[in-house]
């Protein structure tokens, strides 16, 4: 069965509708390594009989060529998708027994288009945290190192670990400040963050609604291609959504990037960063320029208030989008004598630490006498890296930097709320400024954990953004499977 | 000290002088819509518990609010019947609390940037005074649902089909000077809303109510602290609310007191407003643009195509009324107070005899539907048979008195004039020889009466009308009759 886990997406696919293989054979082989790789935790509900029937759906349209773009593909979906009739818990207790009656945008366009649930996978309650460590049950380890018990990032920890561990053929994820591009480089696979607007919202649990982005998580750079065509799309029902059509992505896979120019933002390489990792980023730019596109130094300068104004923002929505799990309507409630002390006690035992410091935060950012000294300064700071992104696109065309300043760190090995949030100092810019932004694999450092490198483009660009990772993906030639990977 | 007596409304005769009542309402109109601001679910009244709730008003976990197009218009329009300036760019805001009934934990409302900004209306007063009323801002927001307490001993149940509704709170300044102007506002309001269709103003449903912000000063003095009294459901209570809030305040000031600014509310059983919470216990709603929703924008000409669709509001109808019809400027403002009673006595009085018509109207029609306890949409006498019975007045057929009758049995049998009068044989009778046969008949019964007028006692000349009339069972024309009397007794 192993040769059937070596596919990648777009291989998978193409074997599928040349009848080489059937989606049955396929989903089973898939889950058969969820199971190998169980004791991983990537996966918090399996839906094996909905798999399968979902696949031999698939194996009759690919029999009478009804097929569609990802017909038979067993994927993992992210426990933040809302999805009809299967248990949705977004890592949180809160969520423990809540069965959702509709399906998200995302995950129904996704299945229109032919794919097929293996399950709902894990993430960090609510999507908050780098290291997957805040789940309600429990931490999920990344397979690279298995003797080590690594984190596989966060928040969609669970997405990455069954791409890499090969038990889901792709995952959706979702990403508010890095988290698909962070959890993507620290398991050595593709991981790519929309513009925001481009995937809808709807029926994705709300984390920070101005930041929230769904994207995939895939072995290559064309199957993160074929997975965001069929997500993406305008949806009436997110009015942030943006109407507008996304390009085929399979087109601008070979466009390579001759005369194209790329930037190389100096605020991004500052002390911190593992040797092995600036060593990577390089060699990411020798490869770029050997493949005919123009370096160009450029400067975001207000780059280094992007945390600061990201952890105001995030935790400031959180604080409202959080409000509704009262207990009143559904999910957890802890019975009690009083409206507030039946509040108290729910939130007070079906919130983790993470989220509830996150709501404290963003109470109190909100504040009045509070507000402008915190959110509306984090506002204007947003504005301005708008701005110096705005001011570096008018030079070139893509930008190049590291994923993460460094690669996987051991669970458990607890670090302070700081030092885990300096792990998306790479990747919240680009969200606070709404824009695509892709993490694929380069290397290994000399422990042996994979490297990310992150191409980030101006808005609604995906079409470059691919072509110019596909051109990166070649030079670097990763091709290592994670030890921890189902065979 | 001031004789009471001469006091005007809006003032209070304390110890150390007279008091002034400084008054602002905010009131909450609910727009006339099939369905709620942000979600596609019914905004009908009246339902089965929790029959009205989308996934998006129960605040389910990834629900998205997407704006009602229909509601924003009905704002704009409300904004440009009350003359204020509507601002083409404005946004959502989130304000945040816990309640039960409050699914999302906020209400989606609007704060720094209305949809509406200043305006003014033009409220007239009982004794025939106009005032202006300046209009402070108007906002679009979310209803909250309904919280029910008296359904289970330890338990309280929550109906949703509120949630979500679309309300207008429209702010006024603190323009008002006394309860009764704060009841004719409120009537002049609900009275625009009604013209426009933005609201349907029924305030014993709830879509139209009011919260109160009232303080007390003397005649020049800086603005005292205030109270907001809340929710208000009637123009009746508004007014005894305002009162007796107001004489609480002074009765505190002048034994030396302080007002502690504060939420009340006005008990209906008592006539009293009483502490709800304190300033202290105030929310801290930390309110916050709503990510999930763009700013609203919209272009002139959008606006400019809603002015223009706009139908004649009160002010100018009035105005209209008495130059089309020539009744008073009195008689006008209770017409269009509502649009159901403008129409109606446009279309009885087409043609015919406007005062005459209004006079019908206002005291006939109106005492009669309040007498038997009906609203005016249940008035068994339609336009069109009011305006028959005027003509039938008018061109002679029946007389006043006769007309009362037949008003009388319209509001019976809900049947035509011409019909009543025809079954019933109410013609008037202004045929000389029939009447005169009636006053041969009179003089021949009464030969001393006539001695007596004869003989100079003027007097009886109405006896005499009044026995030919009581002979012709009223159905004799007055006229007539005085006429050829006069001409008889000679």
């Amino acid at each position: 069965m192993s040769e059937l886990l070596d596919f990648n997406l777009v291989e998978a696919s193409k074997a599928l509708k040349n009848k080489e293989i059937s989606s049955l054979e396929l989903t089973k082989a898939y889950l058969k390594s969820i199971s190998d790789t169980s004791s991983l935790g990537a996966y918090l509900e399996i839906v094996e009989v909905k798999a399968i029937s979902m696949a031999k759906e698939s194996d009759k349209k690919l029999i009478d060529g009804t097929a569609r773009p990802l017909e038979g593909i067993p994927i993992g979906i992210k426990d933040m998708f809302c999805t009809k009739n299967i248990k949705t818990t977004a890592s949180s207790k809160i969520l423990e027994n809540f069965i959702p009656t509709y399906e998200s945008t995302v995950t129904q366009n996704l299945w229109n288009d032919g794919a097929v649930i293996l399950g709902k996978l894990s993430c960090d309650e609510f999507a908050m945290g780098s290291s997957n460590e805040t789940a309600a049950k429990g931490n999920v380890i990344n397979p690279w190192l298995k003797n080590k018990k690594m984190s596989p990032g966060g928040s969609s920890g669970g997405s990455a670990a069954a791409v890499a561990a090969r038990s889901a053929l792709a995952a959706t994820g979702t990403d508010t400040g890095g988290s698909i591009r962070q959890p993507a480089a620290f398991c050595g696979i593709t991981g790519l963050k929309p513009t925001y607007g481009r995937c809808s919202r709807w029926g994705i649990v709300a984390f920070s609604s101005s930041l929230d982005q769904a994207g995939p998580l895939t072995r290559t750079v064309s199957d993160a291609a074929l997975m965001l065509n069929s997500m993406a799309g305008y949806d009436q029902k997110d009015s942030t959504s943006a109407n507008l059509k996304m390009p085929d992505l399979m087109d601008y896979l070979d466009k390579g990037i001759k005369g194209k120019k790329i930037g190389i933002p100096k605020e991004y390489t500052q002390d911190g960063i593992s040797e092995d990792i600036v060593k990577f980023y390089e060699k990411s730019i020798g490869w770029l320029r050997d493949e005919g596109a123009e370096i160009i130094p450029v400067s975001l300068p207000h780059t280094k208030y992007a945390l600061p104004a990201y952890y105001i923002i995030a935790p400031a929505e959180a604080s409202s989008n959080l409000a509704r799990y009262d207990g009143v309507r559904y999910g957890a409630r802890q019975e009690a004598s009083s409206l507030d002390e039946m509040y108290e006690l729910t939130r007070g035992n079906g919130f983790g630490d993470e989220v509830k410091r996150r709501i404290m935060i963003g109470t109190y950012v909100l504040s009045s006498g509070y507000y402008d000294a915190y959110y509306l300064k984090a506002q204007k700071v947003r504005r301005l890296i708008k701005e110096d992104f705005e001011n570096v696109y008018k030079k070139v065309d893509y930008i190049l930097t590291p994923s993460t300043p460094t690669t996987s760190f051991e669970l458990g090995k607890k670090q302070d709320p700081l030092t885990m949030y300096l792990n998306d100092i790479f990747t919240v810019p680009a969200s606070l400024a709404g824009l695509p932004g892709i993490s694929l694999p380069v290397g290994l450092d000399k422990s042996g954990l994979p490297i990310g490198i992150q191409l980030i483009a101006n808005s609604f660009d995906e079409a470059g953004l691919i072509s110019t990772a596909r051109v990166l993906e070649m030079s670097a030639g990763f091709n290592f499977i994670a030890d921890g990977a189902a065979k | 000290m001031n004789d009471t007596s001469t006091l005007k409304p809006g003032h209070i005769q304390g110890e150390t002088g007279i008091w002034e009542m400084v008054i602002g309402l905010e009131i909450h109109a609910q727009i006339s819509s099939k369905s709620k601001l942000f979600s596609g679910a019914s905004a009908s009244f009246g339902s089965e518990a929790n029959r009205n709730v989308s996934l998006v008003d129960a605040a389910m976990p990834g629900m998205l609010p997407v704006i009602n197009e229909f509601c924003v218009e009905q704002a704009v329009k409300t904004g440009l019947a009350l003359n204020a300036k509507i601002n083409n760019v404005s946004v959502f805001d989130r304000k945040n609390y816990f309640y039960a009934d409050l699914p999302q934990g906020y209400q989606i409302s609007q704060f720094t940037k209305p949809i509406v900004g200043e305006g003014e209306i033009i409220v007239d007063l009982d004794d025939g005074e106009q005032t202006t009323i300046g209009i402070e801002r108007l906002h679009l927001e979310q209803d909250a649902g309904k919280s029910l307490h008296d359904q289970h001993p330890t338990k309280s149940y929550i109906d949703l089909n509120r949630t979500g509704v679309a309300l207008m709170e429209i702010v006024s300044k603190p323009d008002i000077r006394s309860p009764q102007e704060a009841g004719a506002y409120v009537k002049k309001i609900r009275s625009i809303l009604r013209y426009i269709g933005a609201c349907d103003g029924n305030m014993e449903e709830g879509s139209l109510r009011a919260d109160c912000n009232v303080s007390v000063r003397k005649s020049g003095e800086e603005f005292g602290t205030r109270c907001e009294i809340k929710n208000l459901n009637s123009i009746r209570f508004i007014i005894q609310a305002i009162q007796s809030e107001a004489e609480r305040q002074v009765d505190i000031l002048e034994e030396g007191g302080t007002i502690d600014q504060e939420t009340r509310l006005f008990d209906t059983s008592t006539g009293e407003t009483r502490s709800m919470r304190s300033k202290e216990d105030a929310h801290d709603y930390r309110y916050f643009p709503d990510p999930d929703l763009l700013p609203l924008e919209f272009t002139e000409s959008w606006v400019q195509d809603i002015k223009e669709k706009l139908p004649e509001l009160p002010d100018s109808l009035k105005k209209r009324l008495v130059k089309d019809f020539g009744i008073t400027s009195y008689d006008a403002s209770i017409l269009v107070e509502e649009k159901d009673y403008v129409d109606f006595y446009q279309q009885a009085a087409n043609g015919r005899d406007g005062k005459l018509t209004a006079n019908w109207m206002i005291t006939e029609l109106f005492g009669a539907l309040k007498k038997d306890n009906l609203s005016f949409s249940e008035s068994p006498i339609t336009s069109e048979n009011l305006g028959e019975l005027i003509s039938l007045i008018s061109n002679g057929t029946i007389s006043g008195k006769i007309a009362k009758e037949v008003f009388s049995e319209m509001m019976k049998s809900k049947k035509s004039p011409s019909e009543i009068v025809k079954e019933k044989g109410l013609e008037q009778v202004s045929d000389d020889s029939e009447i005169l046969k009636l006053i041969d008949q009179v003089i021949s019964d009464n030969q001393d009466k006539v001695n007596e007028y004869l003989s100079g006692k003027d007097k009886l000349f109405g006896f005499f009308v009044g026995q030919v009339m009581k002979l012709s069972q009223g159905k004799a024309n007055p006229g007539v009759v005085n006429k050829l009397l006069k001409e008889k007794l000679k």
